[in-house]
């Protein structure tokens, strides 16, 4: 890809004077700089010279390359499904007005609204079921790990969520204080009776992050006595040691909607993962076209910042969700390679041409 | 200065202010009280600080660095406000910043202590209460009576009390101080006491004062009578520290002046730090990227108000504030937002590039001193760096000012050739040194026969008799030491290789005469000397012949040439004279001037010095008048020299004309060559010396810097004084003139090509003198500055200027002129000796050549080379890589710094501007530190982009670098743009394909500090993959830096994110690097950004390589074109050579 001029000036002509003076002056110490490749900046080197003709091919192969995968890219990113409902409640026409209007953090009965919707594709393979939010530097994360002190004394970084009635948060911080607590369940409405689609919490988060960066302090055996003169977050309804009343294992630091939760999403319109929906044993698609109910404990005010609630539906290829983005800019790049590899092959034979008649009467 | 300045303060009350009064001895005077004044001690200090003010001085001097000082403010608001960072990401970098500079600079110091400790602890003879005792040289105290052997340099300035010659004279050299090697003469006190410890006296003299050649004083010497006899003391009598004492072989003198007051070190300037012309742009760039960072924390700053200011954004139920955000005040809380903003952008200015910058020169300088072309086989040393600060401005130099005497010459004389009546003879070797005289075999003397042998003696004894040159007297030393003697002279006089008896040592006013004399005895007539008025010379059959000197005619400048009246055995009076053609040519029958003319002006050009020699017979009434006239005007009391001048102009005429010689005053080796190359590399080259007019053009003539073409305007004394007007009014005159003719008239010069080579324009020569300058510099107050104007711009349109009879004073005058003149161009004085150490000082780069002149030029030079051949190589070749390559580190560091820093700033806009850094801590404090600081270090220390051995090939090549070009506006703009351009590319290519953040083919999301590795990765690949693209000289340091920095990253990002770090408050980044990379997604568009990101540079590079075989063929057909040049340009080097091949031999 690149013309090379292997260019080895080692000491070629030195090195016949230099035996002769050391030893003919034997023990004469000279302050003769020493005659090695590095201190005479002859050291061998490689001298790439990019030109037309060599950077030529790397264009069309690159074009040839990105092209293909962009196509793939794309195709695969149109063949995931996804759906998207909005149950923010902002107009007066959705079920999720009133819950949205009268809502607020400190309420204490949580508001429920149904969402119905229609899909009108079956979605194929396992469903992944998001939240989205649009919408963070205030965590504690030895606390998270399960470290005893810092679950006592919560580090400076969690104010104004660190101490609550004189009593260390846990777990502190902003993030911590404003988990998305809305529950979501998906009801499959076939002639007005509803059948409850299963919806898996296991593997939402990061297996690491699940494994071993949030711990429980002491373990995972009796939560309550673990969490025994702390107190629960501002804003929560529960203490962290009862977020999954089903699931024991769930509880806690490692409560994986949770963790979720505290791995901060980068831009302010995001989706997290919520549930998953498995793909079933037999032929039937995990959910069939019809019509859907989706359930809303109304618990996360949004209207106080104009925020916005959406629940997607969405399968998952090997490139992950449905994102067009990919698929379009490796074509385009691939493309513009290509173009530019046409435009510099014209130029690299013009040139060549007007080189060797320039070359004749010389 | 200072002190100098207290002193008077202080004094003023007790002694008078404009003299001082020294005890000779420190014995009281027995007319007034003795009250021991204070003078300061004879210690010579260059350095700059102490053991005790280093710390202190040291880190006061580099917090002035603008850059220094905003990293310690930064630092401090870190530790100060709460902020995003912590203190540590700048601090530890500021200090390792703070502490590498520090290192190299007290070593630098050091090795400054360690120079003058040499000077100041010299060993020398004082004389104490009659008693001799060695004493270290600072210790020398005003008063002290000081003895000085032969050869040894004056430790202090003397006042000259006793001296072991007869006459009470002493030989001295001042060479070191102003560049004149000849012997001077200095006389002690007149009538003095021999004895000189009951010599009772005080000496009162001016103040010390910087002017070499004035000295003031009055000695009183106190013996029986009660009053004191008084003598006056004049600058004859004052020997100079750093003068060397010749010839004489003891003194006994009074200091008068000692250490940083005396004449030479008062001629010093103050050691001032100096700042290379890239650490200007620097901090030009560093200003517009402060103005950006102030910006960019403003635009956040307000935005983040305008945003909370919205209902539901300032304080949102999930994140409330604490008690005291609420209570503070809204000014101060945007006060202190405003300084995180700045805190958290502060990484766009590169604290590590100062780091790298100083590493670089300091690493990169090793290379001058590694250099075996370098290396001097004869003094057995290579260069030396004795400041690293300056290495690109190598790179750079625009004017260069060199010395002559022992720059651009070695200072010896020799004798080249002669001719006699129209004949050549050229001494050639050893073997026809038998035969005495030869022939040229050249094409003269196929053509004639040799000359008459008559006529050949004649102009032999001629030349034995025409001069003024003292036989160096034999000491009363074994033969061994005086061999020593000889070969000590041997430098000063004409280089070794005769056999000892031939070896004879002459002293002579002008070195010239020295050389004759010594071609006359290598032909077989040798002058031994002068006796009682007889001079001996011993002919080729080894009679002895004896003259009888009547008189001396002496050289002076006007008539520029010298004559003897000799009596021979038989009583015949001949006159013999010798001078220049011009002056001679009038005086002597036409018809012999013709043959003559034509060798004269042959060897005129080839940069010898020629003299012609005439002599005339006088006849007794002629002898008689002209005696009579001589004693009268000897003995005239006004108008002496006219008088005597009028005599001299009517014996010395209608003479006839013999033949004439060529002296050379040896160029050092491949002089020409070198200022062939600095010219031709664009380099403007003026010389400056001390020395006579005459001699410096024959230099200039023969280092080709005057060619035959070049027209030279002259403006010194003797073009001043040409009619009855005042000076001031001729030398406006004159200005005016010269002004048209180079300025006005000559055809506006293309930027580039055409200066130097191009035969078309006509090459001017501006000479100009000490006395002349003197006027130019001092007229009145309303004339001076634009005397100087006018000055300036004739000389900036003269392909080469020279300055003779300089004060070292004055040289710095007009490198500062220069300096200071229009696009301050950079400028390098180069020179060897004590009077070029204030050019050298003033000049942006001083080189110093260790020469035979001691090493006061070396001490205070910037760098120090053995020959002046080297400078090619230091300029062309160093220099050019130095520049290219720090330019592009400068250029790249900036260009790095801004593509990290502005998807950060991006992200605020996409985090409520809540100050959230995108990066996590340890990238941002790795980022400059490790990832990205080697590749670039390796680049600027080892990329050649273009190999030496074609850059000192194609001088011109130089000038693609001319004027900071790499480093102006224009470079600067397209780096930013990059830089810019990256930026978004990294921010928003990521920022799309978080459009759905679920990447994963587990259905999994990423989270903000995912999104901030990857931007993080295609930032450290992309940046390390451009300089590779950069690079056009990969040695196996580049590969394995470049690739091992890469390597690095992804091993440390494992590792960090692999483990639970117990000192960390956050584990931001867990695993969050190898989930990334299990992510497809996240893959394809790490390399879709990096490629993107690299492909217009790639395009630029290929778009531009039309002309880069283009380019190559060019540079192949320049050094063709250079070859085409070469018969005009060799044309001389061959002549050049042949002789120096001869005088190669003739040694």
């Amino acid at each position: 890809m690149m013309a090379s001029g292997y260019n080895a000036k080692e000491e070629d002509g030195h090195h016949s004077g230099a035996p002769g003076n050391g030893g003919g002056a034997g023990a004469v110490k000279s302050k003769k700089p020493d005659n090695t490749a590095f201190k005479q900046q002859r050291l061998p080197a490689w001298q790439p010279i990019l030109t037309a003709g060599t950077v030529l091919p790397a264009f069309f192969v690159i074009g040839l390359i990105f092209i293909p995968i962009g196509i793939g890219l794309f195709v695969t990113s149109n063949n995931i499904k996804e759906f998207e409902i909005d149950y923010t409640g902002v107009d007066a026409s959705s079920p999720c007005y009133n819950c949205a209007r009268n809502f607020s953090w400190n309420s204490t009965s949580s508001c429920t609204c149904s969402v119905p919707f229609t899909l009108e594709q079956p979605f194929e393979s396992n469903v992944f079921m998001y939240y989205g939010l649009r919408y963070v530097k205030s965590r504690d994360d030895s606390q998270l790990n399960g470290d005893q002190t810092s679950l006592k004394s919560p580090s400076k970084e969690c104010e104004p969520y660190r101490m609550s009635d004189g009593h260390p948060i846990a777990p502190c911080g902003a993030i911590a204080n404003s988990l998305f607590n809305d529950t979501l369940e998906l009801y499959y409405v076939v002639n007005n009776s509803k059948t409850p689609v299963t919806l898996v919490k296991k593997g939402i988060a990061w297996w690491t992050d699940k494994h071993v960066k949030f711990r429980n302090p002491g373990g995972n055996n009796n939560l309550t006595v673990a969490f025994q003169g702390t107190s629960k977050p501002v804003n929560w309804r529960t203490p962290v040691s009862e977020l999954d009343p089903t699931d024991p294992e769930n509880n806690g630091f490692i409560n994986e909607d949770f963790i979720v939760w505290m791995r901060t999403a980068a831009l302010p319109t995001f989706r997290k993962l919520y549930r998953i929906i498995q793909k079933k044993a037999d032929l039937t698609p995990t959910l069939a076209s019809g019509r859907y109910v989706l359930e809303v404990s109304y618990n996360y005010p949004v209207r106080s910042f104009d925020g916005r609630k959406r629940v997607i539906l969405s399968t998952i290829s090997w490139m992950g969700g449905k994102n067009p983005f990919l698929g379009i800019a490796y074509i385009t790049v691939g493309s513009v390679c290509f173009f530019l590899g046409v435009v510099l092959l014209i130029i690299h034979h013009k040139y060549d041409n007007r080189n060797n008649s320039a070359d004749i009467p010389n | 200065m200072l002190r100098r300045r207290l002193n008077r303060l202080l004094g003023g009350d007790e002694r008078r202010v404009d003299s001082r009064t020294i005890y000779v001895g420190h014995q009281p005077s027995p007319t007034e009280a003795f009250i021991p004044p204070k003078f300061c001690d004879n210690r010579i200090v260059s350095s700059k600080y102490t053991v005790w003010n280093f710390l202190p001085k040291n880190l006061f001097e580099q917090f002035r660095r603008i850059a220094n000082f905003y990293f310690l403010i930064i630092f401090l608001v870190q530790v100060i406000v709460d902020t995003p960072t912590s203190p540590v990401t700048s601090g530890l970098p500021l200090f390792f910043v703070i502490t590498v500079t520090a290192i190299k600079q007290g070593y630098e110091d050091w090795l400054r202590h360690k120079a003058d400790n040499e000077v100041n602890k010299n060993l020398v003879t004082v004389l104490e209460d009659g008693h001799r005792m060695r004493k270290e040289s600072e210790k020398i105290k005003v008063g002290d009576v000081v003895e000085v052997d032969e050869d040894e340099t004056f430790p202090c300035d003397l006042i000259l009390l006793q001296s072991t010659r007869d006459d009470d004279t002493c030989f001295v050299t001042t060479a070191s101080l102003d560049g004149e090697s000849n012997h001077k003469t200095h006389y002690t006190v007149p009538e003095t006491e021999k004895d000189l410890e009951s010599l009772n006296a005080t000496i009162e003299c001016e103040q010390p004062q910087p002017d070499l050649y004035k000295f003031v004083g009055r000695m009183y010497i106190y013996k029986n009578d009660p009053e004191p006899a008084i003598r006056s003391l004049g600058p004859e009598n004052l020997l100079l520290k750093g003068a060397t004492l010749k010839n004489t072989q003891k003194i006994c003198g009074v200091a008068v002046y000692t250490g940083m007051e005396t004449k030479m070190a008062l001629n010093y300037q103050g050691k001032s730090q100096k700042r290379s012309a890239v650490e200007k742009s620097i901090n030009a760039f560093l200003l517009v990227y402060l103005c950006i960072l102030v910006s960019k924390a403003l635009v956040c700053t307000t935005l983040k108000y305008v945003w909370q200011s919205k209902p539901g954004q300032d304080e949102p139920w999930y994140n409330q504030k604490t008690q005291r955000e609420k209570d503070t005040n809204l000014y101060l809380k945007m006060f202190t937002d405003f300084l995180s903003f700045m805190v958290l952008f502060n990484f766009i200015i590169p604290v590590s590039m100062y780091v790298t910058v100083e590493m670089q020169k300091f690493l990169g300088s090793f290379f001058i001193t590694w250099d075996r072309d370098f290396f001097d086989p004869e003094i057995q040393e290579g260069a030396l760096v004795n400041t690293s600060d300056l290495n690109e401005e190598l790179g750079q130099v625009e004017y260069v000012f060199t010395d002559k005497t022992g720059t651009l010459t070695q200072n010896n004389m020799e004798f080249i050739e002669c001719c006699i009546d129209g004949f050549q003879y050229k001494y050639r070797d050893a073997d026809t040194e038998l035969d005495g005289f030869s022939v040229t075999d050249g094409p003269l003397s196929k053509m004639h026969e040799k000359a008459g042998k008559e006529r050949e003696e004649l102009f032999l004894r001629a030349l034995c008799l025409c001069h003024t040159v003292q036989v160096k007297e034999p000491t009363g030393l074994c033969q061994d030491q005086q061999n020593n003697l000889m070969d000590s002279l041997e430098g000063l006089m004409v280089d070794g290789g005769p056999p000892p008896q031939e070896q004879r040592g002459f002293i002579a006013s002008s070195p010239d005469e020295v050389a004759l004399v010594k071609g006359a005895m290598r032909y077989g007539f040798t002058f031994l000397g002068l006796e009682s008025k007889k001079m001996k010379i011993k002919n080729r059959n080894n009679d002895i012949e004896m003259y009888e000197l009547l008189h001396v005619l002496n050289f002076d400048p006007v008539r520029r040439r010298m004559s003897v009246i000799v009596q021979t055995k038989s009583g015949d009076k001949l006159l013999f004279c010798k001078g220049a053609d011009s002056s001679i040519f009038p005086r002597v029958r036409q018809e012999e001037v013709e043959k003559i003319r034509v060798h004269v002006e042959r060897n005129a050009t080839e940069g010898y010095r020629t003299l012609c020699v005439a002599y005339k017979k006088l006849s007794i009434n002629e002898y008689a008048s002209a005696d009579e006239g001589l004693q009268a005007a000897r003995l005239a009391l006004q108008d002496r020299e006219e008088k005597l001048m009028a005599v001299y102009n009517q014996v010395e005429t209608g003479m006839t004309l013999i033949g004439a010689t060529a002296v050379e005053d040896r160029l050092q080796e491949e002089a020409a060559e070198t200022m062939e190359a600095l010219q031709g590399a664009g380099i403007k080259v003026w010389v400056l010396t001390g020395d006579k007019m005459e001699t410096a053009k024959s230099t200039c003539y023969a280092c080709r810097l005057f060619q035959r073409g070049t027209e030279l305007l002259e403006l010194t004394v003797r073009t001043l004084e040409d009619g009855v007007r005042k000076r001031e009014e001729r030398l406006h005159e004159l200005l005016l003139e010269y002004h048209k003719k180079a300025v006005q008239d000559a055809p506006p010069i293309k930027p580039s090509v055409s200066r130097g080579w191009s035969r078309a324009n006509q090459d001017y020569g501006f000479i100009i003198d000490g006395a002349s300058l003197s006027l130019v510099f001092n007229s009145l107050e309303s004339n001076s500055s634009r005397y100087k104007n006018l000055f300036l711009q004739i000389c900036q349109n003269c392909t080469t200027v020279l300055c003779c009879r300089m004060a070292p004073l004055q040289k710095a005058q007009i490198v500062k002129m220069v300096k200071n003149s229009k696009g301050s161009p950079i400028t390098l004085s180069i020179g060897d000796g004590a009077n070029d150490v204030s050019m050298i000082l003033e000049a942006h780069v001083g080189i110093g050549i260790k020469g035979k002149e001691g090493r006061q030029a070396v001490r205070n030079s910037d760098y120090a080379i053995p020959k002046l051949k080297h400078l090619k190589k230091l300029l062309l070749g160093h220099g050019h890589l130095y520049y290219v390559r720090i330019a592009h580190l400068v250029q790249y560091f900036f260009y790095k710094n801004l593509c990290f820093i502005l998807p950060q700033f991006l992200y605020q806009f996409f985090c409520g501007y809540s100050q959230q850094p995108l990066y996590d801590a340890a990238y941002l404090t790795m980022y400059n530190i490790c990832f990205t600081s080697m590749p670039i270090l390796a680049y600027s220390l080892l990329e050649q982009h273009i190999c030496v051995e074609l850059l000192l090939d194609n001088a011109t090549l130089y000038r693609g670098i001319a004027k900071n070009a790499m480093l102006r506006w224009v470079p600067f703009l397209y780096w930013t743009v990059l830089g810019v351009f990256h930026g978004l590319l990294f921010f928003f290519g990521v920022r799309y394909l978080f459009g759905n953040p679920a990447l994963q083919d587990n259905g999994q999301v990423f989270g903000n500090w995912s999104y901030g590795t990857i931007v993080f990765t295609v930032l450290v690949f992309t940046v390390t993959l451009k300089l590779a693209l950069d690079t056009r000289h990969w040695t196996w340091i580049n590969h394995f830096v470049i690739w091992g920095s890469l390597a690095f990253y992804v091993f440390f990002s494992f590792f960090w994110g692999g483990i639970i770090w117990p000192f960390l408050k956050q584990q931001r980044l867990y695993f969050v690097f190898a989930n990334m990379l299990s992510s497809v997604s996240a893959w394809l568009v790490i390399i879709l950004l990096i490629l993107l990101s690299l492909l217009p540079d790639i395009l630029l590079v290929v778009l531009r390589k039309p002309c880069g075989p283009h380019s190559r063929q060019r540079k192949a057909g320049e050094s063709g074109a250079g070859g085409s040049q070469s018969p005009r340009s060799s044309a001389r080097p061959l002549l050049m050579r042949t002789f120096s091949d001869e005088s190669n031999t003739v040694a």
